[in-house]
């Protein structure tokens, strides 16, 4: 438990200084906006409380809010996020009897995580942009960027997830 | 009663959501103010301390291109100032004068943090209110114009980029003077598109946009930009022009932020007169 909670800190810091000083600061066009650091909301131990996970979810998106000077903007994105984890991890479970099992991508395979991590990449993502671009005009726009970018966190996030277990089952 | 607190309860969870969903929304709403400062921002002491770290190392990379940018200006400006010129007319020339009142002023900072790719985009300067920077005060590159600054803390600054859904800058054609509205539409950085500027009026590529004097945060005549080509847009009376900026934001360094001496004096003219106005509505 212990050194799930160091684990757990360790991403935290890890994702968001990548978010904020690599992926933030490289600029590929308009429509594409990868939002590596739900991957910390996402893999959340299983048995973490519902209440805390909003918690986190919430000072997760304030910090990032504060960098970017987006207040409320990813704060919002990530609550919802912290609001439909529960459900997802519910419809994702194995099955009854067996409750413990990581969120991540080398415990449930490609196609449970890909449901799991797309739909709370596209939720965050949805909110996101939704509050970015808030104006009827741009609309298509708007879409276009929710598709493009949450593809994009999504191939980051599998990237990610194969690298760490790899080098976890190398050690 | 029993109901209720059975119900809170239950459902925790989704009161705790509410909850917090009401602060960020708070926060959502007191950012889009612009009269009210925010504090969570890139301009507090720990994220602006971060990021200007961050901008120590990566501002080597862009350094050659900074430094052609900023001897080009000099040369530009050096071309302009006073030994540049020659007394033509030895019989009348002004020596000591006092007609040109100082108006506005020049403060150079440093870009700490930029973005281009967001659909509101903000710039994190590295000077705050210790170096006379003020919300509002029109921020302009060697090359063109920015933006215009939001809040402000003791040594770092954030500004509204030209590149947000909330800038709209008054520019103006510079050979014929008509007027439009320029704003960037969120797709391209290097474009924005200029308004309002009647359909007789003959462009063509090439024309040099500038900022117009009815701006209350820009200076007249900064440049904007080049038309790069007429929209097509039929049933209208006035052009939509695409306009190639002429300040580079992918590589944005260094900047000036103006100070307006006049500004205040402006303000409090303009409310007085707003007043008034209202006054005599409601009187009426």
């Amino acid at each position: 438990m212990g050194i799930e909670i160091i684990k757990n800190i360790f991403r935290f810091f890890l994702l968001l200084a990548l978010q904020i000083l690599v992926l933030n600061k490289i600029q590929l066009s308009v429509y594409l906006n990868p939002f590596l650091y739900v991957l910390f909301i996402l893999s959340l131990p299983i048995e973490t409380p519902r209440g805390l996970v909003l918690v986190l979810a919430f000072i997760t998106g304030l910090i990032m809010d504060m960098f970017g000077d987006t207040l409320g903007m990813h704060t919002t994105a990530c609550l919802f996020v912290g609001l439909l984890r529960p459900g997802m991890i519910k419809l994702i479970s194995p099955r009854e009897g067996v409750d413990y099992f990581k969120p991540s991508l080398q415990h449930l395979g490609l196609p449970k995580y890909l449901v799991y991590a797309g739909v709370l990449v596209f939720v965050h993502h949805f909110v996101l942009f939704f509050i970015e671009y808030f104006r009827f005009a741009e609309l298509i726009h708007m879409f276009i960027k929710i598709f493009a970018s949450s593809a994009f966190t999504l191939i980051l996030i599998l990237i990610s997830q194969q690298f760490f277990s790899r080098s976890k089952s190398n050690s | 009663m029993r109901n209720f607190i059975n119900f809170v309860i239950r459902s925790w969870f989704f009161i705790l959501f509410i909850l917090l969903f009401g602060v960020s929304l708070l926060l959502l709403f007191s950012n889009n103010n612009y009269h009210k400062a925010a504090y969570i921002n890139s301009a507090n002491n720990v994220s602006g301390k971060v990021l200007e770290a961050e901008s120590e190392v990566t501002d080597y990379f862009a350094l050659k291109k900074a430094n052609a940018l900023l001897a080009e200006e000099n040369a530009r400006l050096r071309s302009q100032s006073r030994s540049a010129y020659e007394i033509a007319n030895k019989k009348f020339f002004e020596k000591d004068d006092t007609i040109h009142l100082l108006k506005y002023n020049y403060t150079a900072a440093k870009v700490i943090n930029n973005s281009t790719d967001r659909r509101n985009n903000y710039i994190t300067l590295n000077k705050g209110s210790l170096h006379g920077i003020k919300p509002q005060m029109a921020v302009i590159s060697p090359n063109g114009i920015v933006g215009v600054v939001k809040d402000v803390s003791q040594n770092y600054s954030t500004v509204l980029s030209l590149l947000h859904k909330a800038v709209r800058v008054s520019a103006k054609l510079q050979k014929t003077d008509n007027f439009g509205s320029l704003a960037w539409d969120g797709t391209n950085p290097d474009y924005a598109y200029l308004r309002d500027i009647a359909i007789y009026v003959k462009l063509k590529q090439g024309d040099t946009i500038v900022t117009t004097s009815f701006s209350d945060i820009f200076p007249e005549g900064i440049m904007v930009g080049t038309v790069d080509r007429l929209e097509e847009k039929s049933n209208d009376a006035f052009h939509l022009i695409r306009v190639k900026l002429s300040t580079n934001f992918s590589s944005l360094t260094h900047v000036y932020v103006i100070s307006d001496f006049t500004r205040a004096e402006r303000d409090t003219l303009e409310e007085k007169t707003i007043k008034a106005v209202e006054h005599d509505a409601n009187g009426n």
